[in-house]
């Protein structure tokens, strides 16, 4: 059995099929791309592995445990991570106190015991905040610590986001577009640092995206998506050339 | 005697701001304004009277008997009337809220009946003497509770996992799902801690003007939303801020103005407020992105 694998998933909104019979089996450790045009279903792919949206059929497994129709705190508990295509930080929040938040669902303590400030409280804070800043560190966020998570520049935002998944310590992470509107320079890094998480975790990753630089760059397979159908897929190299894809994504 | 009409006027907006949380709380984490929440005061209050009049029992029993029912009580109020309507309309939430806030009165009204009661102090405390000063030993009680509280809720918000929690739900419900929030969780919290708040406000209330009756929640509820509004609603530290500012605003108007004008002025700052500073002393500003 692999790793991830997702059996024939499909939903319809109204009469509208937005994913139908979605297909995909990944080992782990593997860098998967995720692509197709505007409207494809993408996004609800995601939304569908994280439990914004329950399945209308067919079933996902990760790591041999059986995730279908799950609700969302239950699949982010059981490993599941995402980012959002439209950042979606705690713009109020500091940086440190972002990543934080992911980690909440490892650590406990009363809240009598935040509120005294009792030793247990202490500990849990510093094995918090070694913890984040280790995350800040791998992502290259480690000075922007006490920064307002909406006062960092666009890149950094992406990059806190990826941090925050992260820190829910997850399995298997979903990355929604982490490339949108990053320069070129930014990219590069960007492809440098999702390379590291994945070495340095052993993380399994699905992502979106819509640079192909990227996508040729780190994936080691790709899946086309078209009109919620699955168009083909296989090692990244053979798919991107395929005359079915180019036409998808160019027309005729 | 300024002094003293100063006094009274914090420990009666030390009152309103206790409530005003309560709204400030719910509105920033629900998205919702509670207009129920005025009524749990006066539910705070029945349930303190009964347990100390009707069954005899201690004061300080009295107190945490009406905290943990109106606790559970605005739990209950979340889970039966709001939470159906999580993904509905903000119109319907707030139509559902005033049907709540109705049902809770006449609740009231069929149990206890329409003629208001004399409620006895729960908890005496001695005046003090401070020169020519006498403070009331209900304005030292109520100060001291009140800051006692918002001292430990603060706390709570910035130093406990569950207070960030409602941080985060606040500023993004899905996001915080998405990150391992337990958002239902985090919302029933909500509702838990303002509705125990309303119940402490409640018997510091008729403390203070022993009587209480179906319809006593109804306007300190409308002063503390004011009050909320005015320091800038989905604030905290702004609940608190506008809950003091308004209280000695009243109480000074109604020494030096008019005791009939009083609620005309309260009102009028409110109007003035929102057309100055719609987003109240400690508001965010919103960007607009274009």
């Amino acid at each position: 059995m692999s790793f991830v694998e997702i059996n024939n998933i499909g939903i319809s909104f109204g009469g509208l099929h937005a994913v139908e019979d979605f297909y995909l089996r990944q080992e782990k450790g593997e860098l998967y791309g995720l692509i197709g045009p505007n409207g494809a279903g993408k996004t609800t792919v995601f939304n569908l592995l994280t439990g914004v949206y329950k399945p209308d059929k067919g079933t996902f497994f990760l790591d041999g445990q059986n995730m279908t129709g799950k609700s969302t705190v239950e699949l982010n508990k059981l490993g599941i991570a995402r980012t959002f295509q439209n950042i979606r930080l705690f713009g109020n929040m500091t940086v440190l106190d972002n990543v934080k938040i992911g980690l909440h669902n490892q650590y406990r303590y009363s809240a009598l015991t935040g509120v005294l400030r009792l030793p247990k409280y202490r500990s849990t804070e510093r094995a918090m905040n070694e913890k984040a800043m280790e995350l800040l560190d791998v992502l290259e966020l480690g000075e922007e610590r006490d920064h307002l998570a909406s006062n960092l520049p666009y890149g950094k935002q992406r990059r806190l986001e990826i941090a925050r998944a992260m820190a829910t310590n997850p399995k298997y992470l979903l990355l929604d577009e982490p490339a949108a509107g990053m320069n070129p320079n930014e990219t590069a890094e960007l492809m440098q640092m999702i390379r590291f998480v994945r070495d340095h975790f052993d993380m399994t990753i699905l992502l979106i995206e819509h640079d192909m630089k990227l996508v040729a760059g780190i994936c080691e397979k790709v899946s086309v998506l078209d009109f919620g159908q699955l168009l083909c897929q296989g090692e990244t190299s053979a798919v991107l050339k395929d005359p079915e894809v180019i036409k998808a994504y160019l027309g005729e | 005697m300024f002094i003293s009409y100063l006094l009274s006027g914090i420990s009666l907006g030390a009152i309103y701001a206790l409530i005003a949380l309560g709204y400030t709380m719910v509105y920033g984490i629900a998205k919702m304004l509670n207009f129920a929440h005025g009524d749990v005061i006066m539910v705070g209050g029945y349930i303190a009277f009964t347990i100390s009049v009707t069954l005899g029992a201690d004061g300080w029993i009295a107190l945490l008997g009406s905290i943990i029912f109106c606790t559970l009580l605005g739990i209950t109020i979340e889970r039966v009337a709001y939470k159906p309507l999580r993904g509905a309309s903000k119109l319907s939430v707030l139509i559902t809220a005033i049907g709540v806030s109705y049902l809770l009165q006449n609740v009231a009204l069929l149990i206890f009946g329409s003629a208001s009661r004399n409620f006895q102090a729960l908890i005496v405390v001695p005046s003090v003497e401070i020169g020519s000063v006498t403070i009331p030993g209900n304005t030292i009680l109520t100060i001291g509770v009140s800051v006692v509280i918002m001292i430990v809720l603060t706390l709570f918000i910035n130093k406990s996992s569950a207070g960030s929690a409602m941080l985060a739900v606040s500023e993004d419900k899905g996001a915080a799902q998405l990150m391992g929030v337990n958002v239902n969780k985090t919302i029933s919290l909500t509702f838990a801690i303002g509705s125990g708040l309303a119940a402490v406000a409640g018997i510091l209330m008729c403390t203070q003007y022993p009587n209480i009756g179906p319809y006593t929640g109804q306007m300190p509820g409308i002063k503390a939303f004011i009050a909320a509004v005015f320091g800038g609603i989905g604030s905290i530290p702004g609940a608190m801020l506008g809950g003091i500012a308004i209280g000695v605003i009243e109480n000074l108007s109604k020494a030096y103005i008019s005791t009939q004008l009083s609620d005309a002025i309260t009102f009028a700052i409110l109007i003035i407020m929102l057309l100055v500073k719609p987003t109240g002393i400690l508001g965010k500003k919103l960007n607009e992105k274009v």
